[in-house]
């Protein structure tokens, strides 16, 4: 099929402080996959969100199929063909599959009708679902599917596709390549947005890169290394992380047969759990999230005590600890989410600076805080760990994430940790901070700390773990040496392929 | 069209003046409710916030804004470190009045003493008889995890009862003729409350600034402060800083009602004099408006206390001079809570006028 489906002209989208758009325009042609590149930040889900009606340009226009289109919500932009899956998934955990997908149409069909249309088109794409499960139950990866099967019961003329893979195990995602190019070749246009590059590569005939809110070039993504395509998104040459060979040191952190529930009723329960991390070594723990990773940190950094003997550091029983008691141990941690969890969002980056430093970096007097040295320290992390900010004073949640993230890591690194436990080190980060905050933790493991550093970025674990192990819904899988891993063995691993047998019990 | 904006950061400024803001807005409103009652607004107004200061009685006004200033400002601090950490006390009213039954039983049982032991026993029984009646919520809520708002509230209609049968039975005064109510504490020289009667002044009074300058220490420059305001900002954040909820509740609502019950004792020691049916006139609810109204800040609760104290004597004089009824004092105090809370709004957003069509 040929011919121009969306033409974009010159789209403008301010937002006070920033300009998410900078007269942004190209085409998408009709049965192509479009891939939209940048880091975050670039402004991408803004441009996608005044595609599907979301938000209204500042400037710009907009045609389909050489018509004006200008849909003023999202509604009116489903009804012309346009379908987005989102990154964030909008499902009730306790309503099931067919009721989902009723919610979010216009006319839903009598229930018995649906059930049958999400069957044939879960048959058809080859997404296997059960219109009657309930989804709290759902992995992610079958999540997203009721998510493209309610936009594919639409019969879409352009799919967008905010960050599809960020959830899935490899295997997954080739099960979503299959669907894509099947829709492809019905001729249905596919938006692609992703910082993966390699997938990139392989699935989109079009690539429109975005920096900074501004069209910095397109390419054909085929005839085009991934590097060259990283270093237009950057727009700089890369960074990438050093590490010295060092030898393995001394048991540090043991946990000895790790179980535990979640205080969250969806959460996901640790079931076994047993590694060792040596002085001097990165464990990289991957995994689809939702499959223990908050779990497995809130039960490392205190915050969900469990018996003595099942956590031990340098042979010390810490289990029954609670986060304080650790910190004076050396054990420190980084949750993943950064606002609400690891920072107060409306108190100052001083404050903030306590949160953790205070045990530490010795803030207290007889319970009385010195503010000044908590003020020095803010200012360290500040200075060491070039965070963007007018100074220790702004409150945490005027940050963009990637200067908080870098703030929050930089945090527990100063403190010098014994053990540091990170979730999602460079989550939202951009490509040159996330650089500085992995050489941040190989120094820190150079240095002799034990480090764990739980990330669904696998190429992340790939640089910077000398170990590597996968969270399947709480159980861990055999740790391995991350060097010579192949993809193939990391998706089973991720899988849960070596942990199936016992979990038929 | 009308657009809200969420700010970056929290509005200072405006976090400072809404206050002021909300008593200014309050002031017109309050006015034309009272015009709507054929009362002259301007007149009411000034019955209210001018005359108990600089009207030609404000001698005999002036000392009793320590007198209502003293019990509200006391119970709005300890209120305000648990709405801080997002514990909800709302029995202050409950616990004033264990504070003042017990305060008083305590120093009744060895009447005509003249020790000088009687009034701080009096004053540890009082705090005691608050803690312990904040308590019950605060076990409840960390044991069985029920909700504090419903058990502190619903205490307060046993601490009423309670203080009826008091009146009637055990604390009746044996000299008082049959009338319900125990002896005036008031004329016992060991026991009442009484610094400078004169001038308003007594020992409620001078808790009540300690108990400013105590909460300003401990919420500026002391570890347990600063995982109180954690706690309700952030509870994520604070369990992962090591703050121990389950103490925090107890320490909050326990001392929040010590607080209220040192009020209900010195109040009975002092002001009113004795235990009787209406002993309670609500102090424990207008603190809860008086700790909003402050900010939540020690500072701001002094002034808060002071300006509520306020337009109780002024509501008084209105009510005896102009004819005004009780009730519309009470929808004028009222207005304040609610003006200053809509009013808050902007402190965290701002107001943006959209056009139409120009997107």
């Amino acid at each position: 099929m040929t011919g121009t489906l969306l033409s974009i002209r010159g789209l403008t989208k301010a937002y006070p402080g920033v300009v998410a758009n900078d007269s942004v325009s190209f085409d998408i042609q009709e049965g192509e996959v479009h891939a939209l590149l940048g880091e975050n930040g670039a402004g991408k889900s803004t441009l996608v969100k005044m595609i599907y009606g979301l938000v209204k340009p500042d400037s710009g226009t907009m045609t389909w199929r050489g018509g004006e289109f200008a849909p003023p919500e999202p509604r009116a932009a489903r009804a012309t063909g346009v379908a987005m899956v989102f990154q964030h998934f909008s499902l009730f955990d306790a309503l099931n599959v067919a009721e989902n997908v009723a919610l979010g149409m216009e006319n839903p069909p009598s229930m018995r009708d649906l059930a049958a249309q999400i069957r044939s088109v879960s048959e058809n794409y080859g997404l296997p679902l059960d219109p009657d499960r309930i989804v709290g139950d759902l992995s992610a990866g079958e999540r997203q599917r009721v998510e493209i099967i309610r936009c594919l019961l639409q019969d879409p003329k352009l799919l967008i596709m905010d960050e599809p893979t960020s959830v899935l195990t490899p295997q997954e995602v080739e099960i979503l390549f299959k669907t894509l190019n099947k829709l492809k070749s019905e001729g249905t246009a596919i938006l692609y947005i992703s910082h993966k590059l390699e997938e990139i590569r392989t699935l989109c005939d079009h690539a429109t890169i975005l920096r900074l809110g501004k069209n910095v070039g397109t390419c054909i993504p085929s005839e085009t290394t991934a590097r060259q395509m990283a270093e237009m998104m950057v727009g700089d040459t890369l960074h990438t992380p050093t590490r010295s060979a060092k030898e393995e040191g001394a048991p540090v952190l043991r946990v000895n047969d790790l179980s535990l529930s979640s205080a969250n009723p969806f959460g996901t329960r640790l079931k076994n759990i047993s590694f060792t991390v040596h002085a001097g070594e990165i464990l990289g723990l991957g995994g689809v999230a939702g499959n223990g990773q908050d779990e497995l940190l809130a039960a490392l950094s205190g915050e969900a005590p469990t018996e003595a003997e099942t956590i031990t550091v340098n042979d010390k029983p810490v289990g029954h600890f609670g986060p304080n008691e650790r910190r004076e141990l050396g054990i420190l941690a980084a949750p993943e989410e950064r606002l609400g969890h690891a920072a107060a969002p409306d108190m100052s980056l001083t404050e903030n600076a306590l949160l953790t430093g205070a045990i530490r970096e010795k803030l207290m007097n007889n319970g009385f805080v010195d503010w000044n040295a908590t003020t020095k320290f803010a200012e360290r992390i500040i200075s060491a760990f070039d965070v963007r900010t007018p100074g220790p004073t702004s409150a945490a949640r005027s940050l963009s994430g990637g200067n908080l993230q870098k703030f929050v890591i930089g945090r527990e690194v100063l403190q010098n940790p014994q053990v540091l436990v990170v979730n999602q080190p460079t989550w939202g980060v951009d490509a040159a901070a996330a650089a500085s905050i992995r050489q941040a933790l190989l120094d820190l493991a150079a240095e002799g700390a034990a480090l764990v550093v739980i990330s669904q970025d696998l190429d992340e674990l790939m640089e910077i773990a000398d170990h590597f192990g996968a969270l399947n819904e709480g159980r861990l899988s055999e740790i391995r040496p991350a060097l010579g891993l192949t993809i193939d063995e990391i998706g089973l691993m991720m899988g849960g392929a070596d942990a199936s047998e016992g979990a038929a019990a | 069209m009308i657009v809200l904006e969420k700010r970056p950061e929290p509005s200072r400024l405006l976090s400072m003046s809404t206050p002021v803001f909300a008593v200014i807005v309050t002031m017109i409103a309050g006015g034309l409710l009272f015009a709507a009652l054929g009362k002259n607004p301007f007149e009411a107004i000034r019955t209210i916030f001018w005359d108990p200061l600089f009207g030609e009685y404000a001698f005999y006004y002036r000392p009793q804004l320590l007198v209502k200033g003293a019990p509200l400002v006391l119970i709005a601090i300890g209120l305000s470190l648990g709405f801080r950490a997002g514990i909800w006390n709302i029995g202050a009213e409950g616990q004033y009045i264990m504070g003042a039954i017990c305060g008083a039983a305590a120093g009744l049982a060895l009447y005509p003493s003249e020790s000088v032991l009687i009034f701080p026993l009096m004053v540890l029984a009082g705090a005691l008889g608050g803690w312990i009646w904040a308590m019950i919520p605060a076990l409840l809520k960390v044991k069985f995890g029920t909700n504090e708002i419903l058990v502190s509230l619903m205490l307060v209609y046993v601490a009423e009862q309670l203080l009826a049968s008091m009146s009637l039975g055990l604390l009746k005064n044996p000299q008082g003729f049959g009338f319900p109510g125990s002896r005036n504490i008031a004329e016992w020289e060991a026991a009442n409350s009484w610094i400078a009667q004169d001038y308003g002044m007594h020992w409620g009074v001078v808790a009540a600034m300690i108990a400013v300058i105590m909460a300003y220490v401990l919420l500026n420059k002391h570890i347990l402060g600063f995982n109180i305001r954690l706690t309700g900002e952030a509870r994520r954040a604070a369990r992962f800083a090591g703050v121990n909820p389950t103490r925090l509740i107890l320490f909050c609502l326990g001392t929040s009602g010590m607080l209220a019950g040192l009020a209900g004792l010195f109040e009975v020691a002092g002001p009113s004099g004795q235990v009787s049916i209406d002993f309670n006139v609500g102090y424990g609810f207008t603190a809860i408006i008086v700790a909003f109204l402050g900010r939540l800040h020690p500072v701001g609760i002094l002034l808060a206390g002071l300006l509520m104290a306020l337009t109780y004597i002024g509501g008084d004089i209105a009510e005896s001079q102009m004819g005004l009824p009780a009730s519309a004092i009470q929808v004028f105090q009222g207005m304040l809570l609610f003006f200053l809370l809509a009013l808050d709004l902007l402190t965290n957003y701002r107001v943006k006028l959209a056009m139409k069509g120009t997107a």
